[in-house]
Formats: C-alpha cells, sequence, structure tokens
C-alpha cells in the first residue's frame, strides 16, 4: 500500500472526482482507477476496470474474484453533504452531529447575527439568500436538504430549489398545519404531491425528541434512513 | 454506500501522520461480509508499530487478532488475507458471537 495512492483516492474524492483504489489481495498490488486512466504498480484487467466503474456508481466496496485470485476494489466518492437552511438552535447541534456521520455541512442563513462563527465555529456559513446559496452549491442525490427557519420568505426558495434538484432527502421544520400552509404555497408555485411526497414535514423521526440536540438527533436518524432505505427495505423483507 | 467519506478520513490522517513521524503503519480493510456483521466492507483500522490504533473492523471482537497481523505485516512487509467467523476457533475465543463472518485484508503502508 503505497500512501501516496491513497491520499490521491482522498484529494480526489473531496475534489469531486469518484476514484477507485483496486488491490489485488495476493500481491498486495494497487492502481488507482479514475475515469479511463490508471495509477499504480497493479495493471487491472478489461473485467476488474467495468467492475471498478459499476462499483462508483453503485457507491459500494467490492471484493470479486478474478482468474488470478480475489481482487478488491474500494470506492472514494465525494462526502455526503448537508445544507441547513436556517442558523438557529437547532442547527448548531445538527451541523455537529452531521459532520461526525460524514455530512460535509453548510449552513445558510442570510441574518447575519444568526450565521455567525462564534454561534457556529468549524461549520462553513453562507449569509447569501438560500436561493442563491443553493444556485452556487448545487445540491445532487448525495446532498440532504433540511429548513429550519419557520419563515417562508427564508425557507421556501429553499425547499424550490431543493424539489428542484436531485437531494435525496428534503426536511422541513414546522407543526403539521405550518407543513399544510408550506404546501398549499408551494401549489400555487406549480408544485405536485409528487413533490410534496419528497419533503419530510414535520421534519424529523417522532421520538418525542424536545431539546434542541434531541431534535437534531431525529433528524439526521431521519435522514440516515432515507440514505439506507435499501438496507431498511432488504432487512423487513428477511 | 462507502463508509470513505466518513470516519476513513480520520483513520487514513492519522495513518499518514504516523508515516510523516517515520513509525512503521499498517492498514486493515473489511474487503467482505456475510451475515450480520457490525462494520461495513470497506471499514478501517490503522495501527503503528508501538500498537497503537484507531478505526474499527468489527464491534471491537477481533481487533486484538487484527492488531497482532498488523505488528507481523509492519514487521515483514508482506499482505495478508484474514478470516473471522464463528467456526474460526481464535475469532471465537476473542468473542466474535455475533455469527456473522468477516475478511480482514492487512496491508504495511509504505
Amino acid at each position: 500500500m503505497k500512501l501516496e495512492l491513497l491520499k490521491r483516492a482522498v484529494e480526489s474524492a473531496a475534489a469531486g472526482r469518484p476514484a477507485a483504489l483496486v488491490t489485488d489481495l495476493k500481491s498486495g498490488r494497487q492502481a488507482l482507477c479514475q475515469g479511463s486512466d490508471f495509477e499504480g504498480n497493479l495493471t487491472p484487467g478489461d473485467a476488474v476496470i467495468a467492475a471498478a466503474r459499476r462499483a462508483l456508481v453503485d457507491d459500494r466496496s467490492t471484493l470479486v474474484e478474478t482468474p488470478e485470485g480475489k481482487v478488491f476494489i474500494e470506492v472514494f466518492n465525494p462526502s455526503l453533504r448537508l445544507m441547513v437552511i436556517g442558523a438557529v438552535h437547532i442547527a448548531q447541534p445538527l451541523a455537529r452531529m452531521a459532520a461526525l456521520a460524514g455530512y460535509a455541512v453548510t449552513v445558510i442563513d442570510p441574518r447575519s447575527a444568526f450565521a455567525s462563527g462564534e454561534r457556529f465555529p468549524g461549520v462553513e456559513l453562507s449569509t447569501e439568500w438560500p436561493d442563491e446559496a443553493m444556485a452556487r452549491l448545487k445540491p445532487d442525490r448525495r446532498t440532504a436538504v433540511v429548513t429550519l427557519t419557520h419563515d417562508p420568505k427564508v425557507d421556501d426558495p429553499a425547499l424550490v430549489a431543493a424539489l428542484k434538484s436531485s437531494a435525496f432527502y428534503i426536511g422541513a421544520l414546522g407543526s403539521k398545519k405550518t407543513h399544510a400552509a408550506r404546501l398549499k404555497r408551494l401549489a400555487e408555485d406549480g408544485f405536485k404531491e409528487t413533490d410534496f411526497a419528497r419533503i419530510h414535514g414535520p421534519v424529523g423521526l417522532d421520538i418525542g425528541a424536545v431539546s434542541p440536540a434531541e431534535i437534531a438527533v431525529s433528524i439526521l436518524a431521519q435522514i440516515t434512513a432515507t440514505l439506507r432505505a435499501d438496507r431498511l427495505k432488504n432487512r423487513q423483507a428477511a | 454506500m462507502t463508509t470513505n467519506s466518513g470516519d476513513n478520513g480520520e483513520i487514513l490522517d492519522q495513518a499518514a501522520q504516523w508515516r510523516g513521524q517515520g513509525k512503521g503503519v499498517a492498514l486493515a480493510t473489511v474487503v467482505s461480509t456475510w451475515g450480520s456483521s457490525p462494520r461495513p466492507v470497506g471499514a478501517k483500522l490503522a495501527v503503528d508499530d508501538s500498537g497503537a490504533f484507531i478505526g474499527s473492523v468489527s464491534g471491537g471482537c477481533v481487533e486484538g487478532a487484527v492488531i497482532e497481523e498488523g505488528l507481523a505485516a509492519i514487521k515483514d512487509g508482506k499482505p495478508r488475507l484474514l478470516d473471522f467467523g464463528v467456526t474460526n476457533e481464535q475469532a471465537w475465543e476473542v468473542g466474535l458471537a455475533c455469527g456473522g463472518k468477516i475478511q480482514v485484508f492487512v496491508e504495511r503502508v509504505e
């Protein structure tokens, strides 16, 4: 294992370029595959390169049997991301917990008194309006979006941007009544039932959460359950 | 989904730091699992030549054995593929009682 190759895999993923590290488990020889390029002291065959591409798409590291022996394909994909709209009290524990769970977190709030470095040490902050911030950050299928401000003029543009994206999770804080009013506004913007079904509102799993940290747990639990929906389904079927 | 976006970043950083300090380092990676296993494929553990370690390949059941093999790999430079499961005597002793099986690849970091 060359440390240099591993570093390159991590850096590549961090820069948004997926990479697969291929290891021959008998010799320990390795190749780093990015697109159709590979480097290292292993020359992978076409079948292994094809398997590496598939593993990157599936986002699943995997062991493959080849005529020459076992080969491990390890996937280095860009981080999961969480965009939190509203630098409110709940956002403080949520940003810290989500970072522990492996998310690159951005907290967005145009109110600079809320989105301050003192309130969010070490967290990436944006004081842009959510529609501007999200046009820049471009949520994708590895992104979760949570709105927490309760203020339609801040939350709604973020929800609109999230619904137009392929974000895997969208959650909106607010009571059932607030949520019903929110959906009515979104309907006036032309969104449909299929869009509404993507929004978790009221946000979070119902675990009877009271404190901001407990609510953050319920939100992160729901994001996790959505991310791992395939595993959940397989287990419930078994 | 891969675990590399999450806790593995920290483990690889620590491995790089140990190497930077001139220490011998081995890296263990879960390469396959059967049945109920506590850590997914891709989970990692790094160990330095003093036995200090970070990360995990199981719920704590086989780490001791993996660290031993890691120290051996640091010495002889040979990669190892280890099998742990309920039928494996050693694993049973150290308590892999979850009923699962895992395969762990251990290699020296150069």
